[in-house]
């Protein structure tokens, strides 16, 4: 009760304080001439506006300076540290490289900067991951239950900086592991996915008739049940086929995602084929007698790469999640591969100890963060695509 | 000419087919499970007899046609079975298996049922007025400091995993400021604020996810009207942003609006899975991840079943609301 009652006070201070902020502006006489305008044409939202803008800063302000949290001060460094490495990043791009990626650098949004950074560091993490990480992902050290910080006195380790596991793993390793093993396994799994949707798509704008009739009702079939629920289901089939072997439920589990997500890529696909198909282009290569794989990969795939591409992104980070969900839920990707969605599951009573030990608290986020960085960055950059090819510019 | 009536029948019976096929897919899926639930009661060194014995008990020596319509009419009737956890205690009871005696999948899964629509009810009270507030906000001023600062946070909100959100939440409002519990402690006989208070973080995190989702589909679909002849008439009679807004734009573009929100409806209920998990909310979604890991095949299917048959009446609300505030859909070209 008294949380909504703050809450209804803030909104109605807020409210008041844009009327006030207003009323201020309209008494005052000030000395420009367009400021007066200003004030005088403000409708009352926008002078909310300005009071909620206000409001906002000066609670920043006071967590930051005045009565600082640690998580809101890292939150906060975090974010100013990457928009500044994303605006270095660009205007490195604008200045270095041919004339053509200058120009694409100095249209491109801060955001989208921002994700082809982070793509291109968890890409570089993902495939030196043996060369960066300390130690292996699999070794078990004798001290579990290190804390992180690397200081003895207050139960850290500085061979480990963010300590060990519950079983002795060291978590700096598992984390720079886990950008293999989760970002390489879902890229297979989104490239299975494409594999099969596209192939089927294409070969039922080519073909039409009953191909296109079975294939499509298939596909609607698959996507009347929610997928992360099919996906559940089908994993407790897997589980039981694959038994204790960890591996082989992995392998289940990216056919199982491939199937089901293929079914998104395939009513794109086949979207995308419709419009080619009729071509003329496509009738002169049929009248060659060309084969079909031909005409799939030759003649309509090329015309379709950049709604593919654009899409390829999105089911990269909706395949990513649905991994990560799963593994969260303890069937997805199995030990002794690490994994992020596992290890926030494994950390995450830890967040309870955010009163004593912030860094201790900080772990399960730091692995829960480093699955939202790819997909948030991921997103940036297909928006940006998207509203560069449909020329959505409103 | 069709009438209106005619056509939400006609998707009515669209939806049932559907229904059957998804409860076809779901019997199939259970089937190829490695040797037969008989097996998968007893557990691996079970003697021949016991499994013979159990087969014949739960009917499992019919055919699978058989089977199949003896399960989907069960399931009709709202029974669908027994749970294999609590199989072997409801023998030892003495009482009848499978009529919604003791352990009956129905008397587990309906008050859990309950609890998950409880939740993704809060959620939808806070998310759809927010949502729609919000997107009318952006799209009224549209490429303003407002506008940016939104998209980006929707924007990064959609892509974030449902459990990253949780944590956050629970980290800012349960472990560093005390206002709600991180864990929720739901059961019958609290009363409603407790019910509420207990189920808010959960409520919040959902939210969070779909309020980005319906906000940006609600901007979007505005802004794609406010280039037509008829809004620009609007704002050269000198009706205010506002007026145009709410009073000529809103309207038609109410179609993909309730479109969008019955699917993140949808979202609400087939997604709570993770949320359910992540705060031990004891709803459909948490019984069906612990009945995953069991291989309970019983409440698997039923689990599986109810949230299927939820996402197709939820898109066929959706389909069906967009035809009636679109008079342009009842005519196919």
């Amino acid at each position: 009760m008294s949380v909504l009652l703050w809450v209804i006070g803030i909104v109605a201070g807020l409210l008041a304080g844009g009327w006030a902020i207003r009323a201020l502006g309209r008494a005052i006489n000030l000395p420009s001439k367009d400021a007066n305008i200003y004030f005088r044409d403000m409708p009352f939202l926008a002078s909310v506006g300005l009071a909620v803008a206000t409001f906002a800063i000066a609670v920043v302000i006071y967590f930051y300076f005045i009565a600082p949290t640690p998580f809101f001060v890292w939150a906060v460094n975090g974010f100013l540290f990457f928009a500044f490495c994303a605006f270095i990043f660009r205007l490195l791009g604008r200045n270095v490289g041919t004339e053509g990626s200058k120009k694409l650098f100095r249209q491109m949004p801060l955001t989208a900067a921002f994700g082809i950074l982070v793509i291109i560091v968890y890409a570089i993490t993902s495939i030196f991951a043996g060369a960066i990480a300390p130690y292996g992902q699999e070794i078990v050290f004798a001290k579990a239950n290190l804390l992180p910080g690397g200081d003895p006195a207050t139960g850290g380790d500085p061979a480990h900086l963010l300590g060990t596991d519950q079983i002795g793993r060291d978590i700096l390793s598992r984390i720079i592991y886990g950008a293999q093993n989760t970002v390489g396994i879902a890229f297979i799994t989104t490239c299975l996915a494409f594999l099969i949707g596209t192939s089927m798509g294409f070969l039922a704008a080519i073909k039409g008739g009953w191909v296109d009739q079975l294939t499509s009702r298939i596909v609607d079939a698959l996507m009347a049940i929610p997928q992360l629920i099919f996906a559940l289901l089908l994993m407790t089939i897997a589980t039981a086929w694959a038994g204790s072997n960890g591996f082989l439920v992995t392998v289940y589990m990216v056919l199982i995602i491939a199937v089901l997500d293929s079914t998104r890529v395939y009513r794109l696909s086949r979207a995308v084929g419709l419009n080619i198909v009729v071509m003329d282009y496509i009738e002169a290569a049929k009248l060659r007698g060309e084969t079909l794989s031909y005409l799939v990969f030759k003649e309509i795939l090329p015309n379709a790469i950049a709604p593919l591409l654009a899409e390829f992104g999105l089911r990269f980070c909706f395949v990513f999640l649905t991994i990560a969900s799963l593994s969260f839920l303890g069937i997805g990707i199995q030990p002794p591969l690490a994994d992020w969605g596992t290890m926030v599951k494994d950390l995450a009573a830890f967040i309870n100890f955010a009163q004593f030990s912030p860094l201790t608290a900080a772990l399960p986020l730091m692995a829960a963060g480093a699955i939202a960085l790819l997909t948030v960055g991921v997103n940036f950059v297909v928006d940006w695509m998207l509203q560069k090819t449909s020329g959505l510019k409103e | 000419m069709q009438s209106v009536g005619m056509i939400i029948l006609q998707r009515l019976g669209l939806g049932l087919v559907t229904l059957f096929v998804v409860s076809v897919i779901i019997f199939t899926a259970v089937n190829m499970l490695p040797g037969d639930f008989a097996q998968a009661i007893l557990g691996q060194g079970a003697t021949p007899e016991a499994v013979e014995a159990i087969r014949e008990s739960i009917g499992l020596n019919k055919d699978p046609f058989t089977r199949y319509f003896e399960w989907l009419t069960a399931a009709l009737q709202g029974d669908f079975g027994t749970s294999f956890a609590q199989v072997s205690f409801s023998e030892f009871a003495g009482s009848d298996t499978g009529k919604g005696g003791i352990g009956s999948v129905t008397d587990q899964l309906v008050p859990r049922f309950k609890n998950t629509l409880f939740l993704a009810s809060v959620a939808a009270i806070i998310s759809i007025p927010l949502s729609l507030v919000l997107g009318i906000l952006a799209a009224l001023y549209r490429n303003s400091a407002y506008d940016r600062v939104v998209n980006v946070s929707t924007l990064s909100a959609i892509s974030s995993p449902d459990f990253f959100l949780a944590y956050i939440l629970i980290l800012a409002l349960a472990v560093i400021n005390p206002l709600f519990p991180a864990v929720s402690n739901v059961y019958d006989g609290l009363t409603f604020w407790e019910r509420l208070n207990a189920s808010m973080l959960p409520a919040l995190t959902l939210t969070l996810a779909v309020t980005a989702q319906m906000m940006r589909m609600t901007r979007a679909s505005i802004i794609n009207l406010l280039a037509s002849p008829y809004i620009e008439m609007a704002r050269l009679k000198g009706l205010s942003p506002m007026r145009v807004i709410v009073k000529h734009a809103l309207p038609n573009a109410l179609a993909p609006i309730i479109n969008v929100i019955a699917l993140n409806l949808a979202f609400l209920i087939t997604g709570v899975v993770v949320v359910e998990v992540v705060f031990v909310y004891p709803g459909i979604g948490q019984l069906f991840v612990d009945s995953v890991k069991i291989r309970d095949i019983p409440i698997v299917q039923a689990c599986c079943l109810v949230f299927a048959a939820t996402y197709i009446l939820l898109n066929l609300t959706a389909d069906i609301a967009s035809i009636l505030t679109n008079p342009r859909l009842r005519h196919p070209k």
